[in-house]
């Protein structure tokens, strides 16, 4: 290939490059610097360091307990839908069913279905058997759209290591049980570790679903998305926003790391 | 024919759906034997082996190990060990811990486990590579370490799914030569898969010959190679020549062929049961072939030709000799004795082709 013209090429990639990443993380920056800011109000210029609204951040209880519950949430949702998801990988990549692609496209239904849609479909499904809303139907809706994202996960981490070594085991002599614990499993878990922090991820700032399917106990998006209406909490909320951010950025980092990691 | 069958196949066939893959084989291998499963790409070798694995159940047949029955035995359970065709080395593992991973039932402990790996790396000569990665080996490397991997499981029959293939030549046939050595030396009953002929008959004490499922026949590679029964085995095993032809009579303990090409062939009568008016084909080797200048009168086993082609194969030349009337050459191989091979290529155009009796196969035509 001509290197100039490839050069040239990599000139205008970068300027969009650029800009677009200019567009997507600045505002996302504006969020730490205002939590230092010493103003309630969210605007320039920038008044003056301070701690307070990460104090108060700290000592809100409520705030707290739904990140509480955020955290149990994302923790279940994310073991529920990966287990879901090597089963379904495993089916997949193993038998060579039929119709087997048509089931990978009813899997992933969920991925296209507008999520307000599914949150009414949910629940108008959950009142009329008469399941009371509480935490456990938001993991329930978190489990739906997460399944597809932990399958498409493990089915291209099991389809990059051959059939065959599974069959090697069994005929060294281990029992299908001792082979899924000798190869499989750790062939599988760095997938399984991307997978889990992905669903963790996506289930933590979930709002919709969670908005239609929450009984009494919050989640944290919704939780902040409720304090927004009350300006003098806004600075605290952008702290927690921003220790989030934080968090998140390492999970999600770690996590393709894992993806990443060939099969070694 | 062994005389104490070790592994029994009795009249096994495996149906994928509509496709036969294998289909009504029998075949007996004794203790000890080097066993050849050999023919054309599909032909079902791998389904055989991976059905005396236990990976496969037979549709229909059964098949015996040392006496027991497999059908209910899972894979884990057959006194069999598999290398497969692509290895299939535990990637996560590295070559201690590969070779190793059978021995973990035994409950060996750290120190008699360790003998019992190095003996397998001394097997294999890999003494020291015990830390390698899985995916620092190369080709060659891998195949070794997988045939370690499972004979330290001292299994009484080793199956090999074309364990060579992916190997350049020059190793191939360095790794045939060890092999041979080590299934001497340990005593195993190997089941070798190949459609590599040459390979096959380097290598094997029997072969069993396949197309589509069936076995057409099972030999030594002399006896194969020498007096194979059916075209496709004579065609599949070696180059030959083929000529249509028509028995003419059958008296004074000959019969005599009138052939396309090569007019008429004489051959001993008492190997064969045709008679005349029989339809035949007459099968010649080409290295059984004696070509010399010049145009002496006919006689049988005996045809006149001009060489129209020649290729050099360094040891030995491959001579391409137009008979008259026929588009189709006859292939005559020379020996490279002295150059005589190449002199010959560059020599007279007209040429005598001669062979013996013993020389001449006559086959039943399919
Ligand atoms: N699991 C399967 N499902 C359907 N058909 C199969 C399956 N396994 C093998 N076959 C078919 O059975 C036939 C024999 O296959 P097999 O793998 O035994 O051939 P092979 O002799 O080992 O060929 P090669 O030399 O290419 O490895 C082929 O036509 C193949 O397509
Ligand atoms: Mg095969």
């Amino acid at each position: 290939m001509n290197v100039r013209v490839s050069r040239a090429k990599m000139g205008w990639l970068g300027l969009y490059a650029a800009t677009y990443l200019t567009f997507i993380y600045l505002p996302v920056l504006l969020l730490p610097v205002f939590s230092f800011n010493d103003a309630i109000y969210v605007a320039f210029p920038i008044k003056g360091f301070t701690l307070k609204w990460w104090e108060e951040m700290v000592a809100h209880e409520g705030m707290l307990q739904s990140l509480r519950n955020s955290l149990k949430v994302g923790v279940a949702v994310s073991i529920i839908s990966t287990v879901f998801g090597v089963l379904a990988a495993k089916a997949f990549t193993r038998y060579r069913m039929p119709g087997s692609r048509a089931l990978t496209g009813f899997f992933s239904i969920p991925l296209v279905i507008p999520l307000i849609i599914l949150g009414i479909a949910l629940l108008t499904v959950l009142t009329t058997v008469g399941v009371s809303l509480s935490l456990y139907t938001i993991m329930l809706g978190h489990v739906v759209i997460c399944v597809p994202f932990a399958m498409f996960i493990m089915i291209s981490r099991l389809e990059g290591f051959d059939q065959s070594v599974e069959e090697a085991a069994q005929d060294l002599g281990e029992t299908p049980w001792m082979t899924f614990w000798r190869v499989t499993f750790p062939l599988a878990l760095p997938g399984i570790m991307a997978s889990m922090l992905l669903t963790f991820t996506i289930s933590f700032d979930e709002f919709l679903l969670a908005f239609f399917l929450a009984g009494d106990q919050l989640t944290l998006p919704i939780y902040i998305w409720g304090q927004l209406r009350f300006p003098k909490k806004l600075p605290s909320v952008l702290a927690l926003g921003s220790a989030i951010l934080l968090a998140t950025t390492i999970l999600v980092t770690v996590a393709m790391m894992f993806v990443r990691r060939k099969g070694d | 024919m062994p005389d104490e069958a070790f592994i029994s196949i009795l009249d096994v066939s495996k149906h994928f759906g509509p496709v036969k893959a294998v289909d009504r084989v029998s075949i007996n291998i004794a203790q000890g034997e080097f066993f050849a499963l050999l023919g054309p790409s599909g032909c079902g070798k791998t389904t055989l082996l991976r059905m005396l694995a236990g990976f496969e159940a037979p549709t229909l047949g059964e098949i015996y190990i040392d006496d027991q029955p497999t059908a209910s035995m899972p894979p884990y359970q057959r006194p069999v060990n598999m290398v497969f065709q692509n290895y299939a080395i535990f990637p996560h593992l590295n070559v201690y811990q590969n070779i190793a991973f059978g021995l973990r039932k035994e409950k060996l402990s750290r120190s008699d486990l360790d003998a019992r790996v190095n003996e397998a790396l001394a097997l294999i000569k890999l003494e020291g590579y015990g830390t390698r990665g899985a995916n620092e080996l190369s080709g060659g490397q891998r195949q070794r370490v997988a045939l370690a991997r499972a004979l330290i499981k001292r299994p009484k029959v080793l199956l090999l799914d074309e364990p060579l293939g992916a190997l350049d030549k020059k190793l191939r046939e360095q790794m045939q030569i060890e092999l041979r050595q080590l299934q001497k030396s340990v005593g195993i009953t190997f089941v070798f898969v190949t459609h590599d002929q040459e390979e096959a008959l380097t290598m094997s004490d029997r072969i069993a010959v396949m197309s589509e499922g069936h076995v057409l026949e099972i030999g030594s590679p002399e006896g194969l190679y020498e007096r194979p029964r059916t075209r496709f085995v004579a065609d599949f095993i070696g180059t030959m020549n083929f000529f249509e032809g028509r028995v003419r009579a059958r008296e004074g303990g000959k019969i005599a062929v009138d052939a396309e090409r090569v007019g008429e062939v004489q051959v001993p009568a008492d190997d064969y049961d045709f008679n005349a008016g029989d339809t035949v084909v007459v099968a010649l080797r080409p290295e059984n072939i004696r070509m010399r200048p010049g145009r002496p009168d006919l006689t049988a086993n005996m045809a006149h030709g001009t060489m129209s082609n020649a290729a050099y194969l360094g040891d030995r030349a491959h001579i391409y000799v137009q008979t008259e009337g026929s588009e189709q050459p006859i292939l005559v191989a020379m020996q490279n004795l002295d150059g005589a091979a190449s002199s010959a290529t560059h020599g007279e155009r007209s040429v005598a082709l001669q062979w013996s009796e013993q020389a001449v196969l006559l086959l039943r035509p399919e």
